[in-house]
């Protein structure tokens, strides 16, 4: 369990220390959510009603622009060798990366979701609802796209490969994501149970995938 | 240290299936070393990959043996290959540490700064890796192998973009490593005076000799 | 040393037998045309009934799309059952011929996928109005074909057939646990849709004048999709079997004998 904190660690305090990365991916989803009206046309009544759909869309986006980089670098500088025959599992060393991209990506993003939720003239007394449904889900989508990102490794236009990739695996985050915020009688609690059984299912299982990937991408 | 010896059985190397290295076998008993030497592409990278467990083997298998028996060695080596390993944000104690701290699941600030001090780096310890010149990073990892103890080092071309003096302090460690009762493999263009304590064999494409 | 040449030989055994490349070149060789004649006379058949059934009283002739698009739909799920099985089998045992089954069933399975997207739509528009209304069932389609195309694209991103066959065999795997998940999410999302009409515990609802023509059919689609498969997977044995040779030929070197056999596979 050491040598997963020491993982974690070392790879927030790189995060931290670059901090582009996460600027990048801010900067992405405020422009993203920000685009949308302007396709749409400024209808408050109308972006307040579609805001939840907007902002788990652009959150989606982001994560998987974001992920792209998650073991490229250490693939690249030799680590990723070091990494995988120390006596870490490659399955803790998938969720520990994963859960680092959680921290430093998703974190941050469902930090400023308020205020992308004012952009859009989001009701207030919906947007602590947004953000449960947020803190519960995209700790799913984290692994999911780490599986992903780990498929990807090294791969020629692998950054365009992977949103074909996992977007599809996305849907059902997006469904009782959004869906919680419907407004339907019991729709809240209901969904928000379901993507919590979705993100321990992804958070269990992903690993999993991403350590045969990973083993594969070393070869 | 556990490791007793360390041997290929007819093992056959390949790489994307094609086969580089033909059926070959060896032993390297503890507190020796093996030297790996050809042309470039005669499969020594492959070798090591295959022993330190990256690549798949065609045929045959590796036997590592330790106080517990035969076993394929996982959780004994250390491989360097031709990059780093290293981060140019961290400080490079702090890339030292962290590689202390992952292979040995616990804080040992005295094997970190033992290991930089072994390749001359303490005096650069907080400085970032970033900054570093290329003899000075590699240097840096390869003081990964000071950091923890780990019985067998495979080492591919360790002493790329060292100069003279550094290339000393590598043959140093090694035969420290060595007297203590580990193992090395190491691929090298270089001669290492690492004295009796080194076999050397020859690559050759799809052939392999002692020499 | 008896032990150590062992690791890449098969085991013997019925199924290793059979899944022998050239046991199974062989053997699908000589099934074959008997499946290709099978097919068309239940397509002969099953076509006939559809058209001589009676006009539905409430959707009219549009009906007849139905012989077309319940076979393709069904197809499109057991196309992506046969891709999880091949993958897990290749990923276990490593067998040649079961990345071989996956890869061959990948742009078969997509195909009927699109088919079922394409007459669901055209179904559709008389009854619904519109060609595309975001219903359930064939919003679970759509997103079948984008798992589909992720599994092209990603063996095509990768050079090395072994490890594009790994990669996709992974990425098959996460994709069929996650089918039934998307699948419940949007039916969750999407509950205004008709229910299952062919199969339900109380029996049948569509008229038997409609039945047995759309099961014959979705037989001839089966034996469609087994003769398409076969023939892809045998011509994809062929492709390795001429890439090793070319391989050989242009490295100039007989002595790599465990090549071919790696190849082969």
């Amino acid at each position: 369990m050491n040598a997963f904190l020491a993982l974690l660690t070392r790879d927030l305090t790189l995060a931290l220390r670059q901090g582009s990365a996460i600027g990048t991916a801010l900067g992405f989803y405020l422009i993203a959510v920000s685009i949308i009206p302007l396709g749409l046309g400024p209808d408050l009544a109308l972006l307040s009603r579609i805001a939840p759909g907007i902002l788990w869309i652009s959150f989606l986006l982001s994560a998987v622009l974001s992920v792209d980089a998650l073991f490229q670098e250490d693939r690249d500088d030799g680590s990723l060798d070091a990494l995988a025959i120390g006596p870490l599992p490659s399955e803790l060393i998938a969720a520990s990366k994963s859960l680092a991209h959680w921290l430093t990506t998703c974190v941050p993003l469902i930090v400023v979701t308020p205020l992308a939720g004012l952009l859009l003239n989001m009701e207030l007394n919906a947007v602590p609802k947004l953000l449960a449904t947020l803190a519960v889900g995209t700790l799913g989508i984290s692994f999911v796209a780490g599986a992903g990102a780990a498929l990807t490794l090294g791969l020629r236009r692998g950054a365009l490969l992977l949103p074909l990739l996992i977007l599809p695996l996305f849907a059902p985050f997006l469904i009782f994501g959004v869906g919680a915020l419907s407004g339907a009688a019991g729709a809240f609690s209901q969904s928000i149970l379901l993507l919590g059984a979705l993100s321990l299912f992804s958070v269990a299982a992903m690993p999993f995938a991403a350590a045969l990937a990973l083993r594969l991408s070393l070869e | 240290m556990p490791v007793s010896s360390l041997a290929a059985l007819k093992l056959a190397c390949q790489r994307g299936g094609r086969i580089v290295v033909p059926a070959l076998s060896f032993k390297v008993e503890a507190g020796r070393a093996l030297i790996l030497r050809g042309p470039n592409g005669a499969g020594k990278t492959t070798l090591l990959r295959t022993i330190a467990g990256y690549l798949p083997a065609d045929s045959g298998r590796v036997i590592v043996s330790d106080d517990k028996g035969e076993g394929t060695g996982e959780g004994h080596f250390h491989y360097i290959g031709h990059t780093n390993g290293i981060k140019p944000r961290l400080s490079v104690i702090e890339n030292v540490s962290f590689w202390q701290r992952f292979y040995s699941g616990a804080d040992d600030a005295d094997a970190a700064e033992n290991a930089l001090d072994a390749f001359a780096l303490l005096d650069l310890a907080e400085y970032r890796a970033g900054h570093l010149s290329q003899g000075q990073a590699r240097r840096l990892g390869l003081a990964r192998l000071l950091a923890s103890k780990r019985s067998v080092w495979l080492l591919d071309e360790p002493s790329v973009s060292l100069d003279a003096a550094s290339t000393r302090r590598l043959e140093t460690a090694i035969r420290h490593h060595l007297a203590q009762g580990g193992i090395a493999l190491v691929s090298t263009h270089l001669d290492l005076a690492l004295g009796d304590a080194a076999t050397v064999l020859e690559l050759q494409h799809g052939r392999a000799f002692a020499a | 040393m008896a032990d150590l040449t062992n690791t890449e030989t098969i085991r013997p055994g019925w199924f290793s037998t059979l899944a022998n490349p050239t046991t199974f070149m062989r053997l699908s060789g000589k099934v074959l045309p008997w499946l290709a004649v099978a097919t068309l006379v239940l397509f002969a058949v099953g076509l006939t009934g559809a058209f001589l059934a009676p006009p539905d009283y409430q959707q009219g002739e549009t009906v007849r799309i139905m012989f077309i698009h319940v076979p393709s739909a069904w197809l499109a799920m057991m196309s992506y059952t046969i891709i999880a099985i091949s993958s897990a089998g290749y990923l276990i045992w490593r067998h040649p011929l079961a990345d071989v089954s996956a890869k061959a069933a990948a742009p078969i399975g997509a195909t009927f996928t699109l088919v079922a997207l394409i007459t669901g739509s055209l179904w559709g528009k008389p009854m619904w109005g519109a060609y595309w209304v975001w219903d359930a069932r064939l919003t679970s389609v759509l997103i079948l074909f984008f798992l589909y195309l992720g599994l092209i694209a990603l063996r095509q991103a990768i050079d090395e057939p072994g490890r594009a066959g790994r990669a996709a065999a992974i990425l098959a795997l996460i994709g069929a646990v996650n089918i039934p998940i998307i699948k419940y999410s949007v039916n969750w999302w999407n509950t205004l849709h008709q229910p299952a009409s062919v199969i339900r515990a109380d029996g049948p609802t569509i008229h038997s004048s409609l039945l047995w023509p759309l099961l014959v059919m979705a037989i001839a689609f089966t034996l469609l999709f087994v003769v398409l498969h076969f023939k892809a997977m045998r011509a994809e044995i062929l492709r390795r079997r001429c890439d090793a040779l070319i391989a050989r030929h242009v490295r100039g070197d007989a002595a790599r004998a465990g090549t071919e056999e790696a190849a082969n596979a």
